[in-house]
């Protein structure tokens, strides 16, 4: 079992079972429905990382960063919207690529093979 | 209203007006350090902070509000400015050194900054107030056309200058039929000699812009809405929108109510040292008339700041009279003028240039020795404006023999190496950065690219039009310190797009964390993934869905994805071709989906909205009827255009029809760097528009001509002539060698005309190694074209048979739901997205869970 502990002064109020970790894609993002929202859960096989942010690309509204491409900037990892390449860190949820945007980020826990994001108010 | 918290213990200064200059200033005085000592308060009317005027149109065409910023709001808080937006102030009282804002702040003020900018000049026509007539400065103004000419046809553009020009231009390309109204007998007076503005003018109108001259207004005509307008000669033009250029005014009128002295023809009277005559109150800008001149171009509003700035400090500066030169952006007509166009000055000559044909103009002036050039003016061609710019702004001495000055660009004389400049010639005449402060940097901060460089100096992040000298400027100094100038792919991989292609190949490097656990560091991202991807299809034709977590979104899922989050889905129809069983499928499968369809520019049909977990299942129907992927989501071949030729056409030479679907079926599938696109003309007439493609095919009496690296798109460029007369085998064998040396050797994301443009040797050079085989290379890239096409596969086909990466296709994880935020509305029988949310500003950030 690993936990990784995203940096959040935010408490963690439920931690939501997504899915079986041999669903999700590795390498890439994909999303999870929650309640009536949506959250993007990202892999990192390299680094052996699980990050989770809103869906919600802040830039057009678009439900659309479980589709970007991942990577890292420096230390930071990141994710590419597909519609036009802002970049966020999953950190942080900070906008990498210079705008005034921002992403809420989740923890991301592994129980059982179950992929646990926490949610926070 | 909120209340304001300012350092009892610090002085206030107060700026009005957050335009361009009013932020220049205060980043200015932040640099300076004065925030120590002083509290910073800005006042604005309009609701943004500042925004970057230049670059006006773009928000028009598209770029976002938040992308023309000048800074975040945030970067006013971190540098404890406090910045008040929709509060205009509306007061001044001197004697107590106190303003009041619209919204009923009041703030005494150590120095008061006047930076109110100006406004656009509006001539008293009777009817000039109806609903309709706009002007063209503002955010606000441009969301006003925007919603306005909606549903209309006809628009006029009064003013016929650098302004001018540019709203016609950007009212033009949103379909509207518009003309230009001047009231002087040329265009762009203030710039242009008659030649020059008759050039200009014939140029417009190859564009469809409508151009009158010599017209005055006299009466806006409609009842409430503009339907018209009448000129002084009687003349009646209908329009449906009116758009007014003519001209600014400063906008002066809160100096006015406190009694500050203004020039005789308004604007605020301001010595060199920008202090108006209370000298607690500075005014700097468009606003201020300095030297009896209100300043209308960014570079000598951002020295007022400057000097305003310093001389708060307590230092000496005064603002010197600034060149008025200019480069007209964005209308599609280069068009420039620099130092003394006029100027009747003693004995200096004039050299001219006209072609009539291509409508080329260019004059100069030198001094009579001719060692000196004085000004001039480029209309048609300015690519040389920088380095005749630098020349005649260093009072460089001129090469003996003048006529190369006219002929730079069609590979002539003139040698201008950036490095010959003295340190200190200005290359950013925005922000006054000099060619020292460059070099200096570059070599200081080893920096290795044109955003770096713009970060550490701010140079060419005002008007822009310095970005070809930094660009050379970088290449000269790198080159000159023994350093490699190569442009790297991104921070995880330090090499070229072509030595990571040998690497690749070389190495049998198959997948992306073998290729950066070898060659490169990090985690990757959204640059060097989809290009190792590229590579990988390029080099072994590896299909797609194997790798589908480095694709690029659109490959990822092998279709466009839209606005709203839907995918469009584009069978291959090779030239265009298809039988009516064929149609009879498509529009079944439409209907079923509800998808809308489109022909496209490309010769085929698009279908619009499919939802991510259709695609399969709509693939599956495709495939069964026998179509392919029309990869018009990768960087691939496209199409190949056909015109009808021999079969039906009396002119036809050649079965046009036959050889591009051949050669489409050969080249199907095919990686780039960029996207690939060519075409087959049965005859000269060229009606599949050959010659806009990446390869273009004429036919000929004798067999075909064969042209290469065209393209349409936002800068169009003729394919040139790479062969003539030669037979269809000679046509494949001479494309499959072309194209396998652009795979192999351009940059990322470069189409094929940009990479020849930065072929050394160019054309002659490419034929060399295409058909004079003098890199020894033909073989080889022969041979790796036929392992490519015979290693071709649907990948569409492969996708929906391979179960794991069908399973991709879903929207949730945990859900069966489609999850889109898809919403659709009506439209002549079929369906689209809803449009974009608009933004205000700030924009709702970190939208999360609870939302
Ligand atoms: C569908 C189509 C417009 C239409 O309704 O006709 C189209 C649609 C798009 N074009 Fe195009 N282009 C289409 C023909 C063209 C043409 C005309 C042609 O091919 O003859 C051109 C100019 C010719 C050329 O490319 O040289 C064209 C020049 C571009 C460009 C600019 C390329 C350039 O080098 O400047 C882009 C942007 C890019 O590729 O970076 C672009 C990008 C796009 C994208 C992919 C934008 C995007 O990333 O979402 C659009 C995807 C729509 C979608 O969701 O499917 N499209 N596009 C046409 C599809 C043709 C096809 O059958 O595949
Ligand atoms: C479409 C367009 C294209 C242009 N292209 C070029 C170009 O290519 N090259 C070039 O050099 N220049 C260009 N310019 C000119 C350039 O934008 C101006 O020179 C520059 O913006 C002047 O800056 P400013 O701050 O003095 O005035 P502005 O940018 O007009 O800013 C003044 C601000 O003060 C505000 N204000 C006024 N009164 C008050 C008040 N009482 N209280 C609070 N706020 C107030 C105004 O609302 C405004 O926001 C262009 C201008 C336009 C409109
Ligand atoms: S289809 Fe092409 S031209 Fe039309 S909006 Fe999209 S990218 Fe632009
Ligand atoms: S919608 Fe995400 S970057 Fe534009």
């Amino acid at each position: 079992m690993s936990i990784e502990l995203i940096e959040s002064d935010k408490q963690v109020i439920e931690w939501f079972a997504a899915g079986k970790v041999e669903d999700f894609p590795v390498d890439a993002g994909v999303a999870v429905k929650y309640k009536d929202t949506q959250l993007a859960v990202f892999y990192f096989s390299d680094s052996n990382k699980w990050y989770a942010s809103q869906n919600l690309c802040p830039h057009k509204l678009e439900m659309a960063l479980s589709r970007g491409l991942i990577g890292s900037e420096g230390e930071e990892p990141k994710v590419a919207c597909p519609f036009h390449k802002k970049t966020f860190s999953l950190k942080t949820g900070a906008c990498l690529s210079g705008d005034e945007l921002e992403i809420s980020t989740y923890a991301v826990k592994i129980e059982d093979g179950i992929v646990k994001i926490g949610i926070t108010e | 209203m909120s209340s304001i918290h300012l350092n009892a213990n610090k002085a206030t200064i107060l700026v009005v007006g957050n335009g361009m200059t009013g932020y220049k200033f205060c980043e200015k005085f932040v640099d300076k350090g004065l925030m120590e000592q002083y509290n910073l308060v800005v006042f604005g009317e309009e609701p943004w902070a500042a925004y970057d005027r230049v670059h006006l149109t773009d928000y028009y065409t598209g770029t976002d509000v938040h992308d023309l910023k000048m800074a975040p709001r945030s970067w006013y808080e971190d540098n404890g400015i406090t910045l008040i937006t929709s509060d205009p102030v509306v007061n001044i009282n001197r004697d107590e050194k106190q303003i009041t804002s619209s919204r009923g702040h009041q703030l005494n003020y150590k120095y008061l900054v006047l930076a109110t900018g100006s406004a656009a000049f509006v001539p008293p026509v009777p009817g000039i107030d109806k609903t309709g007539v706009f002007v063209y400065r503002t955010i606000e103004d441009l969301d006003n056309i925007k919603s306005y000419i909606k549903d209309k046809k006809d628009a006029v553009v009064i003013g016929g200058g650098l302004l001018g020009l540019e709203a016609a231009k950007a009212l033009m390309d949103d379909g509207l039929k518009t003309s230009i109204i001047e009231f002087a007998p040329r265009l762009m007076p203030r710039q242009l000699d008659e030649t020059g503005g008759s050039v200009l003018k014939q140029k417009l109108e190859d564009l469809k812009l409508e151009v009158k001259l010599n017209k005055s207004s006299k009466l806006v005509l409609g009842n409430g809405s503009v339907t018209g307008i009448e000129f002084a000669d009687g003349e009646v033009h209908n329009t449906d929108v009116i758009v007014v250029s003519a001209g600014i005014r400063p906008r002066d009128e809160l100096a006015r109510q406190c009694g500050l002295q203004l020039g005789e023809r308004g604007g605020i009277l301001t010595t060199p040292d920008t202090l108006t005559s209370d000298s607690s109150i500075f005014a700097i800008g468009e606003c201020a008339l300095i030297h009896n001149m209100i300043w209308g171009l960014v570079a000598p509003c951002y020295d007022m700041a400057d000097v305003a700035v310093k001389r708060i400090a307590g230092e000496e500066a005064e603002f010197s009279p600034a060149d008025l030169s200019t480069k007209l952006k964005l209308i599609g007509v280069d068009v420039a003028s620099f130092g003394d166009v006029f100027g009747e000055g003693d004995g200096r000559k004039e050299l001219v240039y006209e072609n009539k044909a291509t409508g080329n103009y260019k004059k100069l002036f030198v001094s009579e020795d001719g060692s000196k050039l004085l000004g001039g003016i480029l209309v048609g061609d300015a690519a040389d404006y920088n380095t005749l710019f630098q020349l005649y702004s260093n009072e460089m001495k001129l090469p003996e023999n003048l006529d190369s000055l006219l002929f730079t660009s069609d590979g002539g004389g003139l040698e201008f190496n950036v490095l010959d400049l003295a340190d200190d010639a200005v290359i950013c005449s925005c922000e006054n950065i000099t060619k020292g402060n460059i070099v200096t940097a570059i070599e200081e901060g080893d920096l290795t690219n044109i955003g770096q460089i713009k970060k550490c100096t701010k140079a060419g992040t005002g008007c822009g039009g310095c970005a070809p000298m930094l660009n050379d400027l970088m290449d000269a100094v790198l080159k000159a310190s023994g350093k490699e100038v190569k442009k790297v792919i991104c921070e995880h991989f330090a090499y070229t797009r072509q030595e990571l292609y040998d690497l690749v190949k070389v190495e049998d490097i198959k997948d992306f964390s073998d290729l950066i656990h070898k060659h490169g560091k990090g985690q990757g991202c959204e640059l060097c993934k989809p290009l190792a991807a590229s590579l990988f299809a390029s080099i072994y034709n590896t299909p797609v869905p194997q790798q589908s977590a480095i694709q690029d979104t659109n490959d990822r899922f092998l279709a466009n994805i839209q606005r709203g989050g839907s995918y469009s889905v584009v069978p291959r129809i090779p030239g265009g071709e298809i039988t009516p069983d064929k149609l009879i499928v498509i529009g079944e499968v439409a209907k079923k989906y509800e998808l809308y369809t489109k022909i496209t520019g490309g010769q085929r049909i698009d279908l619009f909205g499919a939802k991510v977990h259709e695609l399969p299942l709509i693939w599956e129907e495709l495939i069964a009827a026998g179509f392919e992927s029309g990869h018009a989501y990768g960087k691939s071949l496209r199409t190949v255009k056909s015109c009808v030729g021999s079969t039906w056409c009396r002119y036809g030479q050649q079965d046009s029809v036959s050889f591009a679907i051949e050669i489409e079926n050969r080249y199907k599938g095919l990686r780039s760097p960029h996207k690939l696109k060519g075409g087959v003309s049965g005859c000269i007439r060229e009606c599949a528009e050959a010659r806009g493609k990446d390869f273009g095919i004429i036919a000929t009496e004798k067999g075909y001509n064969l042209y290469v690296c065209g393209n349409g798109g936002a800068n169009p460029v003729h394919a040139v002539l790479l062969a003539t007369d030669i037979d269809a085998a000679t046509t494949i064998k001479y494309l499959d060698r072309f194209l396998m040396y652009y795979i192999k050797t351009a940059g990322p994301l470069t189409r094929t005309a940009k990479w020849l443009a930065q072929l050394e040797g160019g054309i002659d050079h490419l034929k060399e190694v295409v058909i004079d085989d003098s890199l020894g290379l033909c073989a080889q890239l022969e041979n790796d074209m036929q392992g490519l096409v015979d290693t071709y596969q649907c990948e569409w086909r492969t996708a929906v048979e391979n179960p794991q990466h069908r399973s991709q296709y879903r929207h949730f994880i945990n859900s069966e739901e489609d999850g889109s935020s898809l919403k659709f509305i009506p439209m002549r029988g079929q369906k689209r997205p809803a449009d974009w949310v608009k933004e205000e500003d700030p924009i709702a950030i970190g939208v999360g869970v609870s939302s």
